[in-house]
Order: C-alpha cells, then sequence, then structure tokens
C-alpha cells in the first residue's frame, strides 16, 4: 500500500508540473507580460511533451528502441489536416473541427501502428529499430507523392503528379505532394495543447501502473522469463507500440493546426525528427516520464529561444557567434550533457562530490 | 541495353553504399555501437581532398592519403573523447545519442569552415570511360575504380582479420569483450584500431563518393551514410561480406526500382525489399543467429 | 533527477526575466527582419540572401538610409523548416521588427505568412515562390517569379520558338519548387506543339545518382531535357549525362543561375544550357557589375540569383518606404497599411528585372529573360 501511494505522489508531482507550468504561462499571458516568441513556443513545447512521453513508452517502458516515430505523428498531422481542409467551410465551431480531427489523427495513426507493429515487432534490437527508420522515411516517401484534389464529381486521387487529377476547372487540389496542404486554420491553442499533455501523461501513466503495464515492464526486463509465466508477448508489445503511435498522431494533430502549412519535409517527418525525439527521451531519461515532460522543453527553450535572444543582448562578439551558430552550440551541449549524465565515471564522481556535501549539510 | 546500364549504374552506386557500410559494420560488430557520426566523416574526407588538390594543388594520390590520416586521426579522437567515457554506460542508448550530437557537430563546423556553397569535386580518378557496344554501353572510370576498390578493399579486409594478430583480437572482442580482456587482449587499443580502419576507409568511400557523383557541401554525407547503415543491416550487421553484398544489393534495387517501378517511390521501395529481407531472414543475409540463452 | 528539476527552475526564471525585459523602441532606426535557412542542407540560398540584404542595407546606410533614417537589418535562421521560422518570425517581433524581408524558402514562407497576415506585417519575400506564399492577405509581396509564372513561361517559350518536339523532364519530386512548376509546365505542354515523353523524378533523399533519369530521357528521344530545379543537382546531372556521351538540349529556371559558379565545376559541361532567370552575375550592365563586384569582395562568391532577389527586396523596401513617407516611430502595422498602397505605385529597376511594378495581391509584373550559356558565360537570345 505504502508503494502504492509513492507512486501516486511521484504522478502526481509530474501532473503538478505540468498545471504549474500552465498556470504561470496564463497569468503572464492575460498580464501581456509574455514576449511574442516564447508565446509561439509554447504549442510547439506540448506536441514535443506529447510525442516524448509517447516514445518513452516505448523505448523506456517496452525496451525496444524505435526510429520512426515521427512517421506516426505524420500520419496524424496529414489525416487530421486533410479532414480540416475538407470541412472548413462546413463545421465553423473550431473547437468542435478540431476534436474531430482529434480522433480522425488518433486513430489513423494507431491503425498504421498496429499494421506496422505486427511485422515489426517480430524483430529484436538493431533490426527493429532500423526497420521503424525505414517505415518513418517510407511513410514521408509516399506523403511526398500524395495528390488529392476536390471538384464538382467528387475526390479526385494520383501518386503522379497534380496535373494527372484530370479534375474540372472548379477543382481544387487538397493535398498537393511535396508542397502538402496549405491554408489549414490555427485550431490548436496552448489550452488544448495542456490538455492533450495531461491526457497522454493519464494514459500513459495509468497503462505503467496497470497489470498490462507491468506486463510490458516484465517483457523489457526479460523477454524469456516473462514468456515462461504465461504473458502474450506478442499482444502487450503491440499494445505498448499502438498505444504510442496513437498518441504520437495526438501530437501530429497539434502539430498541423499550429502552422497554416504542413508539408513531410526531411527535417519534420523524417529519421532527423524521430532522432530529435529520441534525444527528448534519453537526456530526460529512458523510463523516466517526469524526465520527458522537461527535456524538451529545455532544449527547445535553449536553441529556440536563448540562443536567438542572445544576438539581442547587446553586441557582443561571443554572443553573436554563439547565435549565429545555433546549431553548432547545440551539438556541443548534446555531447556534454550525455557524457556527463551518463558516463560511470562522471556518475561516480558525483556522487562522491554530492554524497560528500550532503554529508557535511547534515554535520 | 538499358537494363546493363542500369545494372552497371546499380552496381557503382552500391559500391560507394558498400565501402561506407564497411565502416558501419567493424564498428558495430567491434564497439557494439551505432556510429552515426561516419557519413559525417565522409564529408570531412572528401573535403580534405577537394582543398588539396584544388586549392593547395597536391596531387591525386598523395591527397587521399593525406586524407586518410586526417580521418584516422579523426575517428580515434572522436573515440576517445565522445564514445569511450560512454562504453560501460547503463544504456547503450547514451553513446547513440552523443555520435549524433558528433553528427551534428561535424556538419556545422563544415558549414562553418568551408561555407555553404556547393563545391564541384573534381574526379582523382585518370582512367578515361569505357566504350561498349558502339557507345551504347558506357562504363566511367570513376565506376570501375570504385567496384575494384571495393572487392580489394574486403579481400584486404577479410585477410588482415584471419591472418594477422590484431585483426585475431578484433574477432575475440566481437565474440567477448570480457573473455578477451581476460586473454590478454588491449580491448580500448583494439576498438581504437577498429574506429581508426573504419575512419580511414571513410575517408577513400568519400573520395570515390565525389568522383563519381561530384557535388560536395557539408550534408553530403548524412543521406549516403543512412543508406549505408541501412545496407549493413541488409547484409547482416558486423558481417564483412554481408556489408559488401548488401551495399551492392542496395544500389542496384535503387536503381532497378527507380528505373522499373517509379522514380518518385525510389527510396520507398529500398526501404521495403529492406523490410521483407528482415522479415524473411530477421538477421540479416550474412547475420549470425545468436542462441539465446536463459 | 533532483538535478534536472533545478536546472528545469533556473531555466524557467531566466526566461521570465528575459520576456519582462521590455523591448524600448529606439525610433531612430527602421527594423528590417530577415529569414531564410542559415543551416543545414539550404544554407547555400539563405546565406546569399543574407549576405546581398545586409549589404544593400549598409550601402542604403551609407547614402543617407531611407526618409533620412537608418536601418537595421537582422538575419534569422528558420532550417528552411515551417515550425522553426515561424519561432523566428516570434522572436524577430520581440526585436521590434517593422518589415520582413523573407523568407527565403516557399514552405517556411506560407508559414510566416499565415502569422503575419494577422499582424498586418508587411512581407516581401525575395525568393519564396509558391503562389500561396503571398496568397493569405495584402500584406505579402514578392521579388521572384512565381512557380506558375515559370513554368508557363518556359513550355511557351519552348513551344513558340520550336526548340523541341520531344521534351523531357527531371524534376524533384519532394521540393515544392520543383513539382510547382513541373505542373504547370505540364499543363501548360497541352496547348504547344511539343510532347513530354518522359516525366522522371528524383528526391532529397537520393540526389546522387542521376543515370537512371538520363538513361530514359534519351531512351524516351528526347531533343531537350527541362530541368525546373536547383543549379546543385542541375551540375551533376550535366556531368553524368557527359559521361554517358548524351547530349541532348539542356533547358532551366531561375534556379538553374549559379551553375557557372560553383566551385570547381567544368563549364565547359554548360556550354550550350539555356535558362529563363531575371539574373545574370556576367550581364554587361553597370548595376549588375558593381553588385557582384562588391559581394565577392565581401564575400569571396560569386552571387547567384537569391543574392540579387534580396538585393532588390531591400531596394524596394527602400523605394516604397520613401513614396509611402514612413518614419520609424510608426508602429508595423501602420508601417504595413502605408506600404502595401506604395507598392503598387513604384516602378522599381532593379538587377532582376528594369520597370518592374507590382499587382496589388503582391505578384511582379516582369518578363523572364532567356538566356544560353556560351563560352562559360551568359548570352541574351
Amino acid at each position: 500500500m505504502k508503494k502504492l501511494s509513492k507512486t501516486a505522489r511521484q504522478n502526481g508531482i509530474t501532473y503538478g508540473i505540468v498545471i504549474i507550468a500552465f498556470v504561470v504561462m496564463q497569468i503572464l499571458i492575460s498580464t501581456g507580460n509574455i514576449s511574442s516568441s516564447l508565446e509561439g513556443l509554447l504549442i510547439p513545447f506540448c506536441y514535443y511533451v506529447i510525442l516524448a512521453v509517447s516514445l518513452n513508452l516505448v523505448v523506456g517502458v517496452l525496451g525496444e528502441l524505435s526510429l520512426g516515430h515521427a512517421g506516426f505523428m505524420c500520419v496524424g498531422a496529414f489525416a487530421s489536416a486533410f479532414f480540416t481542409k475538407c470541412v472548413q467551410d462546413t463545421i465553423t465551431n473550431s473547437l468542435l473541427r478540431f476534436v474531430l480531427a482529434l480522433i480522425i489523427g488518433a486513430l489513423v495513426a494507431a491503425l498504421f501502428g498496429v499494421l506496422i507493429g505486427i511485422p515489426v515487432l517480430r524483430l529484436r534490437g538493431d533490426y527493429l529499430a532500423i526497420v521503424t527508420l525505414a517505415f518513418g522515411e517510407i511513410i514521408k516517401n509516399l506523403v511526398n507523392v500524395l495528390f488529392i484534389g476536390r471538384d464538382s464529381n467528387g475526390f479526385h486521387f494520383s501518386m503522379k503528379d497534380a496535373f494527372s487529377l484530370g479534375m474540372e476547372p472548379d477543382g481544387e487540389v487538397l493535398v498537393n505532394g511535396p508542397q502538402g496542404i496549405s491554408g489549414i486554420s490555427h485550431d490548436s491553442t496552448f489550452i488544448i495543447g495542456v490538455v492533450l499533455v495531461l491526457l497522454t501523461l493519464f494514459i500513459v501513466l495509468r497503462l505503467i501502473n496497470s497489470r498490462d503495464g507491468r506486463a510490458i515492464q516484465s517483457i523489457r526486463d526479460n523477454r524469456i522469463a516473462a514468456e515462461s509465466v504465461g504473458i502474450n508477448v506478442t499482444k502487450y508489445k503491440l499494445m505498448a507500440f499502438s498505444v504510442s503511435a496513437a498518441l504520437a498522431g495526438v501530437g501530429g494533430v497539434l502539430y498541423a493546426h499550429n502552422l497554416s502549412t504542413l508539408s513531410a519535409t526531411p527535417k519534420n517527418f523524417g529519421y532527423n525528427m524521430s532522432i530529435m525525439i529520441l534525444v527528448y527521451v534519453v537526456l530526460g531519461g529512458i523510463g523516466n516520464i517526469r524526465g520527458s515532460v522537461i527535456a524538451p522543453v529545455v532544449l527547445n527553450l535553449l536553441l529556440d529561444y536563448f540562443l536567438r535572444k542572445f544576438q539581442m543582448m547587446g553586441d557582443n562578439v561571443v554572443l553573436n557567434f554563439l547565435s549565429d551558430n545555433r546549431m553548432l552550440v547545440y551539438a556541443i551541449v548534446l555531447i556534454v550533457i550525455m557524457l556527463f549524465s551518463w558516463s560511470p565515471k562522471m556518475i561516480a564522481w558525483r556522487e562522491q562530490v554530492f554524497h560528500k556535501k550532503a554529508k557535511e549539510e547534515a554535520e | 541495353m538499358s537494363f546493363l546500364n542500369y545494372l552497371i549504374s546499380g552496381v557503382s552506386l552500391g559500391s560507394v553504399y558498400a565501402i561506407i557500410a564497411l565502416g558501419y559494420t567493424m564498428v558495430y560488430g567491434i564497439a557494439k555501437m551505432l556510429n552515426f557520426a561516419h557519413g559525417d566523416v565522409i564529408m570531412v574526407g572528401a573535403y580534405v581532398v577537394f582543398f588539396a588538390t584544388s586549392g593547395a594543388g597536391v596531387p591525386a594520390i598523395p591527397a587521399v592519403l593525406l586524407s586518410m590520416v586526417v580521418c584516422t586521426v579523426l575517428g580515434v579522437v572522436i573515440e576517445k573523447v565522445a564514445y569511450k567515457p560512454l562504453r560501460n554506460a547503463s544504456s547503450s542508448l547514451a553513446v547513440l545519442i552523443t555520435a549524433i550530437g558528433v553528427s551534428y557537430l561535424l556538419q556545422n563546423l563544415a558549414l562553418l569552415i568551408c561555407g555553404s556553397n556547393t563545391k564541384s569535386f573534381t574526379s582523382v580518378v585518370g582512367i578515361p570511360a569505357l566504350h561498349l557496344a558502339g557507345g551504347q554501353l558506357v562504363i566511367t572510370g570513376e565506376t570501375l575504380t570504385t567496384i575494384v576498390a571495393c572487392f580489394v578493399i574486403v579481400g584486404c579486409l577479410s585477410l588482415f582479420i584471419s591472418k594477422t594478430k590484431p585483426g585475431q583480437a578484433m574477432l575475440a572482442v566481437s565474440e567477448d569483450k570480457g573473455a578477451a580482456q581476460l586473454m590478454g587482449i588491449n580491448v580500448n587499443g583494439t576498438i581504437a584500431l577498429t574506429f581508426a580502419i573504419g575512419s580511414g576507409l571513410a575517408a577513400i568511400a568519400g573520395v570515390l563518393l565525389c568522383s563519381a557523383y561530384p557535388s560536395l557541401m557539408p550534408t553530403t554525407g548524412s543521406m549516403p551514410g543512412i543508406k549505408a547503415f541501412v545496407a549493413a543491416v541488409f547484409g547482416g550487421i558486423g558481417s564483412i561480406p554481408g556489408a559488401m553484398i548488401g551495399g551492392i544489393l542496395l544500389g542496384v534495387i535503387e536503381i532497378f526500382g527507380r528505373a522499373y517501378i517509379s522514380s518518385q517511390m525510389a527510396d520507398a521501395i529500398v526501404f521495403a525489399v529492406l523490410i521483407v529481407v528482415l522479415l524473411v531472414k530477421p538477421t540479416g543475409l550474412f547475420g549470425k543467429v545468436v542462441q539465446e540463452k536463459v | 533527477m533532483k538535478k534536472l528539476m533545478r536546472a528545469a527552475s533556473a531555466v524557467l526564471a531566466a526566461t521570465m526575466a528575459l520576456s519582462v525585459t521590455a523591448f524600448a523602441e529606439e525610433g531612430g532606426t527602421f527594423k528590417i527582419g530577415g529569414i531564410g535557412p542559415l543551416t543545414g542542407s539550404t544554407a547555400i540560398y539563405g546565406q546569399a540572401v543574407m549576405n546581398a540584404a545586409q549589404m544593400a542595407a549598409d550601402e542604403i546606410n551609407a547614402a543617407g538610409g531611407i526618409n533620412g533614417y537608418q536601418i537595421e537589418f537582422n538575419p534569422q535562421d528558420d532550417e528552411s523548416d515551417a515550425e522553426k521560422a515561424v519561432n523566428a518570425y516570434n522572436t524577430l517581433k520581440d526585436w521590434g521588427m517593422q518589415m520582413l524581408l523573407g523568407t527565403v524558402t516557399s514552405q517556411p514562407c506560407i508559414a510566416v505568412e499565415g502569422e503575419a497576415v494577422n499582424d498586418n506585417m508587411f512581407l516581401l519575400t525575395p525568393s519564396g515562390s509558391a503562389v500561396e506564399c503571398i496568397s493569405a492577405g495584402d500584406n505579402a509581396f514578392r521579388v521572384c517569379f512565381s512557380d506558375p509564372n515559370q513554368g508557363t513561361a518556359s513550355a511557351r517559350y519552348i513551344g513558340e520558338h520550336e526548340l523541341a518536339s520531344k521534351v523531357a523532364v527531371i524534376y524533384d519530386s519532394s521540393d515544392a519548387y520543383s513539382t510547382g512548376i513541373y505542373n504547370n509546365f505540364a499543363a501548360e505542354a497541352a496547348n504547344q506543339g511539343f510532347e513530354v515523353v518522359a516525366a522522371e523524378a528524383f528526391t532529397a533523399d537520393s540526389k546522387t545518382d542521376f543515370s537512371v533519369q538520363l538513361q530514359k530521357a534519351k531512351d524516351s528521344g528526347a531533343e531537350l531535357v527541362f530541368l525546373p530545379i536547383y543549379y546543385t543537382e542541375a551540375s551533376l546531372i550535366l556531368t553524368q549525362a557527359a559521361g554517358m556521351g548524351y547530349e541532348p538540349q539542356f533547358f532551366g529556371c531561375d534556379g538553374l543561375d549559379g551553375l557557372l559558379a560553383v566551385d570547381g565545376f567544368d563549364t565547359a559541361l554548360a556550354e550550350g544550357v539555356m535558362l529563363l532567370t531575371p539574373f545574370a552575375a556576367d550581364a554587361e550592365d553597370e548595376a549588375t557589375q558593381t553588385f557582384v563586384a562588391n559581394y565577392e569582395e565581401q564575400f569571396g562568391d560569386t552571387p547567384n540569383q537569391f543574392a540579387a532577389d534580396a538585393y532588390d527586396g531591400m531596394y524596394i523596401i527602400k523605394a516604397a518606404a520613401e513614396q509611402a513617407g514612413i518614419t520609424p516611430d510608426m508602429d508595423a502595422s501602420a508601417i504595413c497599411d502605408a506600404m502595401k498602397v506604395a507598392m503598387t505605385e513604384i516602378t522599381v529597376d532593379g538587377l532582376t528585372g528594369s520597370g518592374i511594378t507590382w499587382t496589388a495581391d503582391g505578384e511582379p509584373n516582369k518578363e523572364p529573360k532567356a538566356v544560353m550559356i556560351e563560352n562559360g558565360a551568359y548570352t541574351a537570345m
């Protein structure tokens, strides 16, 4: 009983951090004390947190490395944006439209999660990682050659070019290959984002602390032992994988409705993004859900807020160099943080130093 | 005749993938890590040759040797500074993320030092093209060199591993690090040697890649790097003949997919073939099946 | 974990401290922002734009500024990503940006225009060529041609001059610019007296080997290969075509400009290539020559068409600002209202065209010039 209450308290702290951060930001917004650049980052914070938490379910809880998380985000984003684009004129209530888009995005992403999960989860380790990477790239490639148009005769599809849609002159190209979908209404808001973060946390934390979650964790810790006590490995692997995919789809929906244009580039839906999300998970701590909430926020603040601001803080050669070479600084910070927080020698050294301090303080 | 032309282009592209994949597969086999920065070492190698030949007027062969030395040193330094401290970390993902950091670092340093402008690489290959079947079938000197280089390298590496002491040590370390150490093998030295050889090969791969496809910029290495990684897995990661066969097959599939199925979906086809192969043979074409022990 | 928390709270505190810093209006200078890819695989375009825009700004300042006020130019990196571009835009707003010269690439431009239209921020994109870049509102204008304009113009030019009866196209199916031109080219080709016999694509992930595309073009008997792509890939295509002994007529758009300036490229391979471009670094006129000489002196590279567009863009802002009579103490929205009227009234002679005028929807009126590469230099046709 005591153990359970301890987890409950830990989870409470995680929810608390999100709610406090939300309240602080809301106060800043309502009193007009927030800069545009920080306000603009709030919704990205939400979807990066959702993506990191959902990937942590696969990497940390199930113990399999997935390099195709951005693929599910892409599926969710495109499915929902396509829906929004189609009904933009018929459903005028933006909240209702967003909720419907959200459901569609999450369901389609979950469907892809199951479809991809069935073959992929038969593999293990690095082979599984490379196949998820391959699926992510396939999704990106297919979305880039997808053309969908609508005219008075209904929908037209093509996998070649807009010209071969063969539309009437009154037709409108909805999905335009590499140009993707443009003119999506801005339905994402910070409040919706935070609600979705809390929902994601609720689903993931509930799953981890449930009977199913313990089964999933047992597969991670020792697959053979789990199998021998009668746990259906495939079923639980698939469960974790598809829940994670659906939540990534939710992140994608939020992403798609935050910008007025959506296209699948190597930058946003390629393996680069999958790796970026993995960086959040590893920096926050593998299996540590609260870490996955904090790490994306901290890293994005560094990359897109502080490094950009440096230049405006005065005509300083060092600050200008840092802001002109954001990605270089980011790379160095990443390497240093990894060495500092994961190297066994550093961990031992840190323990020694901080242990000593704690002892001295106690004395 | 088009078929033969496609086949030759495929083998040529695949040979470049194969040489890059060798670096991936050796490092993976021995250090058990995915060196994501490998593709960027290729880019560094190509820049060194570019500046040596067109900047300082160094002849081709010394320039390639210089580039190999630079990449070897770079590879060993990266291993010492960024990877070695994390070798015994509690999660193998830590070193993967660090490798990604190194990859970003190399790309952005190249951007800072060499600029964003594309450089057109002058081929270092002096062999003229072969014209067969009355000019219908053309095999360029670069293609010939790449294919020959690929086979020579694989041959030398196989000999090195099976016939020499350090090669045997590599095999032992890849089998079991702890046991190798107990037998008096210098594990750190062996891993450093692996990185040195892999990075030296990366320099050759960079030169051949840019000789055949002469455009050079800071991101030149990243996509061929990923494709070569796929090729290494395709052939069975850790296996040297596997890397070669995997690389060549991947190149041929890529070209044939583009030629006979769809040029827009060539990437999707390559990855789809990979998935099918892995589902049929889960450890790649030449991968070892490790028996699980309870 | 505790340390992470501590770090996080420190970061949060610092953020709040920064965010409440008031950005004082200086009143003495016009603040012009710039957004483009300064890192990543498309850095070459962003850096050219920012270099040229800074150069133009320095020249304008040295000559007394706009309406007697100096201008300040602030370039921000967007890695050619829509999300990062919006972040850059917000950062520039905090800086006090009054006008935006950007963004460089199409997708980010559409996203930024989605924000700028709500803020009523004046936006002039030097090189965002997709139709949607400036279609969201009347605050946005562009310097370059739009994709449909180029695709249609190319097809007409080939048709009217009867350059070929069989045409092959090699385009980048993962790039909006390239696909945009190709789609309009294919549509217009149906009205012209030639046939598109092969349309082969490549993607950003496989843009090193073009042997298949060239072989298909060769097999289809195409006399002309249309390349609506950027010059980096074009230099590879020309090299590989020469390697396989295929010598059709190559025809390109403004993206091909810069081909001759690629470091180490054998310009003999580009002999006979035709392109529709508004700018040629080898042009004889004085303005271009001064621009090229200054740019080479400052940055050590030959400027490409992106640089020329940006340089013109800064002078277009100057011309419109003088027409509108704006002053730096006006806010961004008031400036935008004045600028969008002024834009339709001015006529600008720039590097990328003479007598350029704008319609209210933001499109420039200028004619693409067809040039052919002869003896390593552009010659007008």
